[in-house]
């Protein structure tokens, strides 16, 4: 059985495990990572580790290059210099190691991308089915099981455009964990929501990194970073200007660009 | 403050039922108002005439033309001309293989287009029924008279080519759409170069350039009858059309689709035919509809290499020298023939539309 195909076993009845934090265990590995998009350099010389269950927060201003950033981990963005690792695999064009990290890392994006030609539950069974070679009533019963855990069981059978965005964005989150993997990245889960939808997604992601899920999150909900967060990074014009653990970071800042920003976005 | 619930009310009488509607759709401006009177004028002009022409003082009865002695249209001649315009030069007496053809393809057609069938059936009935239905009109084995291609002819040759050009094209199509979206520039620049090239030549051409160009690539003595080149040159001819409308429903897809697929671990094949395809070909499908409408009327054009295809057929029975000045009335029975079957066409995209739909909310 291949690394693909271990997934969801397991799953459906897993205890849920509090704080199994591994931090010596490396899951990411950004090393150097330099990116241009043709004359632009968008990230200068990026090191970031990422421990197994460990919680990181980026932040920073628009166009920093924290989307890029998070991007390349998964290539949905490809990168010059330096090297990414996930889970120890080198992240690069040979396809098979991109196979294993498509299937090691799940992305949820700042516009759900949900796929609208599909029910809710098809969107959920898609990968596991088509991808991960599981049969259509283990995809279901893993599906519901996901379902369930957003809250969201009863909606199986609708098509995206009749929820809500902060049930689509949970519909989302789902999806991602159909596959069941190790990193979950989010790239601003909330920031497309009304207000009244943030808190219901924010929830589910607390209950995810609870568990013991190594997450990347990029967000300004600063509320989140400081109940969760095993570290804080602020990125400003492609490169991490500050990381530190939330305490530190949001109370005392050290560089001038962090207390700037720290002031807009507290302002509100 | 609190106010009472209020229950709902009929609207006023005038906004109600039929003369809501005359009010709003008719009379709503003064200029709708000359508009309506204007449109009522003019089918008191036309529509008495037309009927007259067409059943009052028809000709129904009869053999010949000399029997059509009222001012209306000689519908004898339809009558005694039908075989020939349905189905051109093939033998009376295997008429019947020709009906069970036609019957089998529109099986094929039925369970394709059918909401019940699965994929499975939908892909073997499109491999199956129309193959039989080529090997029965065309015979030649277990006693059937082998029947050739140029005595197809009629409403069953403009039906087999264009069923054919719009099965084949569509395949074809497809993939130009995907080289001409792709990463790779060697794929891309041909899939790109060949549709502008095609575009960018009338139909009418390339069926003269199958029919002098395509036997050069072929040894002397392969028989390289008629309509196989038609059908090559309709379909290269369909496909880029076919290719420039997916493309259009490509370009529909947000980038997000893409992204997802990917990072859910679909590699570019899945993603295309399990996420993106399935969205772009429903944006497409009114453009494929039109574009296939307009095929099965250029189909027509194949008359000029020498096929009879129904409107040539009825262009050949008027110039009979028994029958002459009579082409209205079959140019008549071609228009309506067409009608049905666009007519048809556009409904059923329509509904496919419809039922694609899931961005409704309810
Ligand atoms: N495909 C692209 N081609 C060229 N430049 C790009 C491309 N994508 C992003 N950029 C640029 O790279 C920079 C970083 O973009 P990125 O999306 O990573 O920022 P971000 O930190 O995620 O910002 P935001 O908070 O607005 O999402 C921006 O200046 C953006 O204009
Ligand atoms: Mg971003």
């Amino acid at each position: 059985m291949s690394d693909q195909n271990k997934i969801i076993e397991e799953l459906p009845k897993k205890e849920i495990i509090e704080n199994s934090k591994d931090l010596s265990k490396k899951m990411i590995e950004l090393d150097n990572l330099n990116k241009w998009y043709g004359e632009f350099h968008v990230l200068k010389d990026i090191n970031l580790k990422v421990g197994e269950g460990e919680i990181v927060v980026v932040a920073g201003p628009s166009g920093s290059g924290k989307s890029t950033m998070i991007r390349c981990i998964n290539r949905l963005e490809e990168y010059q210099e330096g090297i990414i690792k996930v889970k120890g695999v080198e992240v690069n064009s040979d396809v098979k190691n991109l196979r294993e990290i498509r299937s090691n890392v799940a992305m949820v994006f700042q516009h759900f991308n949900l796929f609208p030609h599909l029910s809710i539950i098809d969107n959920l069974t898609l990968a596991p089915v088509h991808v991960y070679g599981k049969s259509t009533k283990e995809a279901r019963e893993t599906a519901m099981y996901y379902l369930n855990r957003v809250n969201i069981a009863e909606q199986a059978d609708k098509f995206p455009n009749q929820l809500s965005g902060g049930q689509q964005q949970r519909v989302a989150i789902a999806r991602a964990l159909c596959k069941s993997p190790d990193i979950m990245l989010f790239d601003e889960p909330t920031s497309a929501l009304d207000p009244e939808m943030i808190g219901e997604v924010l929830d589910v992601m607390i209950g995810l990194a609870k568990e013991g899920k190594t997450m990347v999150c990029v967000t300004h909900e600063m509320g989140f970073a400081r109940k969760v967060a095993d570290r804080v990074i602020f990125m400003d014009a492609g490169q991490i200007v500050e990381e530190n653990e939330p305490e530190t970071f949001f109370n005392n800042p050290e560089s001038d660009r962090l207390k700037t920003f720290l002031e807009q976005i507290l302002a509100h | 403050m609190v106010y009472d619930l209020k229950s709902a009310k009929e609207p006023p009488l005038k906004e109600r039922g039929a003369i809501a509607w005359i009010r709003h759709n008719l009379l709503s401006t003064p200029l709708n108002i000359i508009l309506t009177l204007v449109s009522i004028w003019l089918l008191y002009i036309i529509l008495p005439p037309l009927f007259n022409w067409f059943v009052l003082d028809a000709n129904f009865a009869g053999t010949t033309k000399a029997e059509c002695t009222n001012d209306g249209a000689c519908w004898v001649f339809i009558n005694q001309k039908l075989k020939l315009f349905i189905y051109g030069f093939y033998p009376e007496s295997e008429l019947w293989r020709a009906n069970l053809a036609i019957l089998l393809s529109g099986l094929a057609i039925f369970l394709v287009a059918s909401e019940k069938t699965s994929v499975k059936i939908k892909a073997t009935a499109l491999l199956i029924l129309p193959t039989i239905s080529t090997i029965l009109l065309i015979g030649g084995f277990l006693g059937l008279e082998h029947v050739a291609t140029d005595r197809w002819g009629g409403l069953l040759l403009t039906l087999i080519i264009s069923f054919v050009g719009i099965i084949a094209s569509f395949p074809l199509g497809l993939l130009f759409a995907l080289g001409r979206q792709s990463k790779m520039p060697i794929v891309k620049t041909l899939s790109v170069f060949y549709i502008e090239l095609i575009r960018g030549v009338p139909l009418i051409t390339l069926l003269f350039m199958a029919s002098v160009v395509l036997p050069l690539f072929f040894p002397d003595g392969v028989d390289f009858n008629k309509l196989m080149r038609a059908l090559i040159a309709i379909t290269l001819f369909q496909a880029a059309y076919v290719a420039e409308n997916i493309r259009g429903g490509l370009q529909a897809i947000p980038k997000g689709q893409y992204e997802a697929s990917s990072a859910l671990g679909l590699t570019y094949w899945k993603q295309m035919r399990l996420v993106i395809l399935p969205q772009a070909i429903k944006v497409a499908i009114p453009n494929l509809v039109g574009s296939f409408i307009a095929l099965f009327m250029d189909t027509s054009l194949v008359m000029i290499i020498g096929l009879y295809d129904v409107l040539s057929t009825v262009t050949l029975a008027s110039s009979d020298r028994d029958w002459l000045g009579l082409g209205t009335e079959g140019f008549v029975f071609v228009a309506i023939i067409y009608w049905v079957f666009n007519f048809a066409m556009s409904r059923y995209s329509v509904k496919l539309e419809k039922k694609l739909d899931t961005n409704r909310r309810d």
